[in-house]
């Protein structure tokens, strides 16, 4: 396999295609300074022009346009109508063709394939049973997670206390801004939740966030350090990540800045690389290894989490982790995100969420170790409504990362790779990162939380349930509409008007 | 073709009843039948029964077993099986009194029955799981067969039709009881099945609910887990199956298995022991509406669910304590009690025959849930 030479030559049209209309553009050059793609360019003369193939629709520009003089629309499609071969296809093809190199992509899979939670519908009290207004009833949303045992005479072990049933997932310093890590660490903290530190380690600033962080070891080790495992609620090891089962995780050079390379342990302007495998995991007796290892280094004083991509075979997976010792695991699906993965991994490894996580809850169960660890459901999680049905699948939390980006402010270009999101979010730039103001990111998170926490209180208060306790697993709230019979058997739910 | 109780899940609204005499007196069924008879309007027709302690002195020891079958061969599979099984020291159908208002009724039999030695051995067990296994043999696996109770010294008389016209049809009056509960029911639909009513019962404990549990299916599968199988898909099973596996397996004290069933919310929980058990059996909350009597031969316990959304009465006079959904069918029968209260949401009301201090002795070993 020769080395690949950038060709230099484009094939293809641009994707989007930026409007400025000259009749509102009062040239002020906000998007100018705006765009860190550089689309919009002014002569010195004040002649504007754009070029469009730079433009990734983040919207950023559009946003900030203080006459709404820009709109971004999709670049008319040329090609002829072809069932089979569509433009993203055909477009792909003449990128790899001109680079040589793998197609890189950010945020989660975005491919139409079905997306169960679409297909649940959720059950509400009528007549033979009251529902209970969550405004004049208490109804409670405080969830344990961790080893609870089967029996009130064993020693306690360590849990995590929830006082809403979300926390934000993995996202290290690196590929997200200290002041996204900041605003997100706040509020969980005022939320009474937990954030994850990624494999990006504890930022020096954030020290004060360790008693509510999740804290990450995964297989590039960095950051990793007794001060840092010590300082946190839990601890997670990360085996996989659902935007990219089976692969490592590779933050550019570019990104590698002075404050992330102290934070990561690493040579600054270096590529940070996890490897695809931990080299001291080989097979599950290994990660019974490293869970008791990490335990023992604790004093088994913390929760220890794994983390693991929703594959083909999660039940038996999922079940040799708890054997294993995990305290939590969690599970994410193949709508997960990532700051940077392969675009044919993040779009074709992987299963969905919804039925993982029924077969891992159905699969503790029968083994009977259910109680021994609990279940965190990550991938995908839009809306307080998803929270509730994969609860009702049988999670004990959910982790979100995505939604929680997007609260401050993401606008899902799925650029995040390149460094240059305009948002401040997926940047180490400081130019760009401090366009994120923490306190208002602090705020903004925080009113996501409760946004979904009031609207699960309903949702439950609706079936007649007031403590998220009887919603875990409880599967007959749930009825599935559009799926076949298999599929509601996978899922271990009727269908509607059974 | 239409699915029998059993094998569909049938909300329901009812009425409850209980009297217990603490000091083991025992009177006739027309008390009870009076008590539920004046909740007439909580119940449709649909559904009456009754569980009468103290009423088989003479056969105390034996387990009673009364059983319905569709059709004689059911009968005839069910005996053999028996006969396999246990030493049935009496035998013979239940007396009724036939009438207008009851039909369809299932040949109803009972028998006095103790488990065959050779076969506890065989199985290594001890009697009362023998019982319960056979219970569960019976119900699951002869086609036709249904066990109404298996307790000692005690009996569940129940079926299709307005309670106090059940308490006729099964001749209450010829039985005198320390304790009894009754059930009147009005089901969602037309079950037609006499084994769907209450009370529920499994050995010495009898169950009559009335409610429906919004965590019916968290419950049960949390139960599954430790090996009990929900084979009739109602609300009572899985209340009768959590206050068994807490108390009688997991040796837990009353007030622990209602800090369980019916647990206080976090903001009120103060002790640690209360939020530990709130922890670990967070699955057994019971959530949404009820109010049940659980009783064993010892006595019996009345609790609403925790933010009582259904009725529950309770009263005293001398030695008897009274549990009702409604002040006026405790009036009914006892028009001058010494104490009369509407006890809080999951504030159990406990009475206990005198001398005796558990509702249920806790089993010797713990059993816990198959495990690595």
């Amino acid at each position: 396999m020769g080395a690949p030479l950038n060709t230099g030559f484009q094939m293809s049209t641009p994707v989007f295609k930026v409007d400025r209309d000259p009749d509102r553009c009062i040239q002020c050059g906000v998007c100018i300074n705006q765009c860190a793609n550089e689309v919009h360019h002014m002569d010195n003369d004040g002649w504007m022009w754009i070029e469009d193939e730079k433009c990734v629709a983040c919207q950023r520009c559009a946003v900030l346009c203080p006459t709404r003089a820009i709109s971004i629309t999709d670049f008319p499609v040329i090609y002829r109508e072809n069932s089979h071969w569509g433009s993203a296809s055909i477009r792909e093809i003449y990128r790899q063709a001109e680079s040589g190199g793998v197609l890189l992509t950010g945020m989660g899979n975005p491919r139409p394939y079905k997306s169960y939670f679409d297909h649940l519908l959720l059950n509400a009290s009528q007549v033979t049973n009251p529902s209970i207004d969550p405004l004049r009833e208490p109804m409670e949303l405080t969830t344990y997670l961790g080893n609870k045992g089967s029996l009130i005479t064993e020693t306690e072990k360590p849990f995590l206390k929830l006082k809403v049933p979300i926390m934000f997932s993995a996202m290290s310093f690196g590929s997200v801004s200290l002041n996204v890590q900041k605003s997100l660490s706040a509020a969980a903290r005022d939320m009474g939740t937990f954030w994850n530190t990624g494999e990006g380690g504890l930022h020096p600033d954030l020290k004060e966030f360790g008693s509510c962080a999740v804290v990450q070891v995964a297989s590039g080790r960095f950051g990793v350090h007794p001060g840092y495992l010590e300082n946190s609620a839990a601890i997670e090891i990360k085996i996989g990540q659902g935007a990219k089962p089976g692969i490592g995780g590779h933050l550019p050079g570019e990104k590698v800045s002075e404050e992330v390379s102290l934070t990561r342990m690493i040579p600054a302007w270096s590529d940070a690389i996890s490897p695809a495998p931990h080299h001291d995991i080989y097979s599950i007796e290994d990660l019974d290894q490293l869970i008791e290892t990490l335990k023992v280094a604790t004093g088994y004083r913390k929760p220890v989490a794994v983390k693991v991509a929703a594959v083909h075979n999660i039940g038996a997976i999922a079940s040799g982790i708890v054997r294993a010792g995990a305290d939590i695991v969690a599970i994410d699906g193949f709508r997960g995100s990532t700051g940077a993965a392969p675009m044919r991994i993040r779009d074709n490894v992987g299963i969905p969420i919804e039925i993982a996580l029924a077969q891992v809850d159905s699969r503790l169960r029968d083994e009977g170790i259910r109680q021994q660890a609990s279940l965190v459901a990550a991938g995908g999680i839009r809306s307080s409504a998803d929270v509730v049905k994969a609860i009702a699948l049988g999670a004990d939390a959910v982790y979100i990362a995505s939604a929680a980006l997007v609260a401050l402010g993401c606008h899902m270009c799925q650029m995040c790779f390149t460094g240059k999101c305009n948002w401040g979010l997926a940047t180490t730039n400081p130019g760009l990162s401090k366009r994120l103001n923490p306190e208002l990111g602090i705020q903004r998170a925080k009113n996501l939380l409760a946004a979904w926490g009031h609207e699960i209180q309903e949702m439950m208060g609706g079936m007649g349930i007031n403590a998220i306790d009887s919603l875990r697993g409880n599967r007959l709230m749930l009825r599935g509409i559009g799926l076949n019979p298999q599929e509601l058997d996978l899922l271990g739910i009727k269908s509607v008007g059974d | 073709m239409k699915l029998r109780e059993g094998e569909v899940r049938i909300p329901s609204g009812c009425a409850i009843a209980g009297i217990l005499n603490r000091s083991g007196q025992r009177f006739n069924g027309n008390t009870i039948i009076s008590c539920i008879a004046n909740m007439h309007q909580r119940s449709n027709g649909l559904g009456g029964g009754f569980a009468a302690y103290g009423i088989y002195p003479e056969y105390a020891e034996q387990y009673a077993l009364h059983i319905y079958y569709d059709h004689e061969k059911a009968r005839e599979e069910c005996e053999y099986y028996l006969n396999h099984n246990f030493n049935i020291a009496l035998q013979g159908p239940v007396p009724l009194r036939r009438q207008a208002k009851i039909n369809n009724a299932p040949i109803i039999w009972r028998y006095f029955a103790l488990p065959k030695e050779g076969r506890l051995f065989q199985e290594e067990i001890d009697i009362e799981e023998f019982v319960f296994r056979s219970v569960m043999y019976i119900n699951s696996s002869i086609s036709g067969a249904y066990v109404a109770s298996s307790g000692q010294n005690m009996a569940a008389f129940k079926g299709v039709g307005y309670p106090e016209d059940i308490g006729e049809f099964f001749r209450l009056d010829d039985y005198s009881a320390y304790m009894w509960t009754a059930h009147g029911r009005f089901p969602t639909n037309t079950p037609g099945w006499w084994g769907g009513a209450h009370p529920f019962t499994l050995l010495n404990w009898s169950v009559v609910h009335n409610g429906e549990i919004s965590s019916y299916s968290t419950n049960r599968r949390f139960l599954e887990m430790y090996g009990y199988t929900c084979s009739l898909q109602t609300d009572t099973e899985v209340i009768t199956y959590a206050v068994d596996m807490l108390m009688r397996r997991h040796g837990l004290s009353m007030e622990d298995t209602v800090n369980v069933i019916s647990a206080p919310l976090w903001e009120d929980i103060s002790d640690d022991n209360q939020a530990r058990l709130r922890r670990v059996y967070s699955s057994l909350l019971l959530n949404g509406p009820f109010s049940i009597i659980v009783a064993t031969g010892n006595g019996l316990m009345a609790i609403n669910d925790r933010i009582k959304l259904r009725p529950l009465v309770a009263a005293e006079k001398g030695d008897c304590l009274y549990v009702s959904s409604e002040e006026g069918a405790i009036k009914v029968v006892e028009p001058s009690p010494d104490r009369i209260w509407s006890p809080g949401g999951g504030e159990p009301v406990v009475g206990l025959l005198y001398g005796k201090e558990k509702l249920i002795e806790p089993e010797p070993k713990i059993i816990c849930a198959q495990s690595a």
